[in-house]
């Protein structure tokens, strides 16, 4: 399971502060603490800036690599900001993201073709979101044909299937669990990915329902997601259900995890 | 309120089967419509809202109420007499150019609705244009806008000033909305309210327009 850390997030306050401070210890040890966790990759988002968005993204970047040897999740709906990060990115970035929506299509595609990366495929079409598994796997597989169609590698495709509140609609958890299972069956390969919280909007005891919902899309054919590897309630959801799929030889991440204080209490 | 208490109860639960049911039981027994709107209904809206606000209840419980409310309301419709008072405000909302994010705006749609106002939902991606000529044709007394990336958050001040260009600025308050959008946003580019969610969205349009 490929997990992106995504605490790196101006819709944190801490972070946003720690942004306009260019607090370079507090970012790094944010970085630090989620590549110790388990990260792969780690997100880096400067959205709430608007108009310095740009500098605070590519100063975030040479920031967090100075110190922590790994790639970076690049994530921002403005793809100048995610074509200047990535010039400053050292080794291959995942991009987050692009869609079938006009503007970011258009600009982003030469983007990504330039260099190599991986790129996040969010399944948002150009007029409406989708709100059925149909149409999301219905977009997910333009978005796919559409750059394996210029030479992009599958395997480097995150697909998003785009998760709704649960609140808003008794179907908006199977229809993200139904797309990724489709998507994965459909384009062997492929891989998929989303984040959680999403899906407890509006609703209390988020957690719980997030990290169940992890549960649930791991079970569902999952292969990367975005959430907090220092959460360590919800890592040990997800080493329990990696070992519990036949995932986890002799289940041996989930005990050494265990022997090493990283299972929280139940 | 005492007067449609089983009404009231029956909103609160979102069990649109009873409510519709009292209300035409309230009809019967000689109830004017208008009483069983303000009474039974909107009041009981203004209800669930300071309760959702309280987080004493949660969205799913406030869609459900709404929708009750909703069925209700047409029942009621044919019975209206000409004259009668049956809006708090015009408001015409959408989320802005190039955002197609609508989960928010359509609760504050339904919180709006139930709390009296008379809604013109233009969905979303809605230019400056098409809020400028909308408003030119429903006349509303609050044009809300929603966003929820921050490239789309300039849609904002260009729509506040397209509506300036166009004269209608003076007539029309301007609220505003999202997950990015923030309070002192909200004063930079000079909108009249912001709110934070549905419930919120509601006490902010009775204020703007002196009504309760």
């Amino acid at each position: 399971m490929i997990i992106v850390g995504e605490k790196i997030n101006t819709s944190r306050k801490t972070i946003e502060e720690a942004i306009k401070k260019r607090d370079a210890a507090f970012i790094t040890k944010v970085a630090r603490d989620q590549a110790e966790a388990g990260a792969h990759y780690i997100d880096v988002n400067a959205g709430t800036f608007l108009d310095q968005e740009v500098d605070c993204l590519c100063w975030l970047v040479e920031t967090v690599q100075d110190e922590v040897d790994m790639p970076l999740c690049l994530d921002s709906p403005n793809p100048r900001a995610l074509s200047e990060a990535m010039k400053r990115h050292k080794g291959e970035p995942m991009i987050n993201s692009i869609s079938l929506e006009e503007d970011r299509l258009q600009s982003l595609l030469p983007v990504i073709t330039s260099q190599p990366c991986c790129v996040v495929a969010l399944c948002m079409a150009k007029t409406a979101m989708p709100t059925t598994m149909e149409e999301r796997v219905q977009v997910g597989s333009e978005l796919i044909k559409k750059l394996t169609g210029e030479g992009f590698p599958l395997e480097k495709i995150y697909v998003d299937p785009l998760v709704q509140p649960i609140s808003v609609g008794t179907s908006m958890g199977i229809a993200t669990l139904g797309a990724i299972n489709k998507i994965m069956n459909d384009f062997p390969g492929v891989n998929t990915i989303c984040g959680l919280s999403n899906i407890s909007f509006g609703l209390p005891e988020r957690r719980l329902i997030n990290r169940n919902f992890l549960a649930l899309c791991i079970s569902y054919g999952l292969s990367a997601v975005i959430l907090d590897p220092t959460d360590q309630q919800l890592m040990a959801t997800l080493l329990a259900v990696e070992m519990l799929l036949g995932r986890d030889e002799y289940c041996g991440n989930f005990i050494d995890a265990y022997q090493n204080g990283r299972i929280a209490g139940g | 309120m005492s007067e449609f208490k089983a009404l009231t109860e029956a909103v609160v639960k979102g069990d649109i089967k009873t409510a519709i049911a009292e209300t035409q039981n309230a009809l019967d027994a000689g109830s004017n419509a208008q009483s069983i709107l303000d009474k039974g209904l909107i009041a009981t809206m203004d209800e669930v809202g300071e309760r959702f606000s309280k987080r004493l209840i949660f969205v799913p419980q406030m869609l459900r109420s709404a929708k009750t409310m909703q069925e209700c309301t047409k029942l009621l419709q044919p019975f209206f007499q000409e004259g009668d008072v049956t809006s708090k405000g015009k408001v015409l909302i959408g989320t802005v150019k190039g955002d197609l994010h609508d989960i928010g705006k359509n609760l504050v749609s339904m919180m709006m609705e139930g709390a009296g106002f008379t809604i013109t939902d233009l969905g979303v991606d809605v230019s400056p244009e098409k809020f400028v000529q909308k408003a030119q044709e429903v006349e509303p007394d609050i044009v809300a806008m929603s966003a929820l990336l921050s490239t789309t958050m300039p849609a904002m001040p260009q729509t506040i000033e397209a509506l300036q260009k166009a004269g209608l600025r003076d007539k029309i308050r301007v609220m505003i909305g999202g997950a990015p959008v923030t309070e002192k946003y909200a004063q930079q580019i000079t909108a009249d309210s912001y709110a934070s969610d549905a419930g919120s969205a509601v006490s902010k349009a009775k204020k703007l327009l002196g009504v309760s």
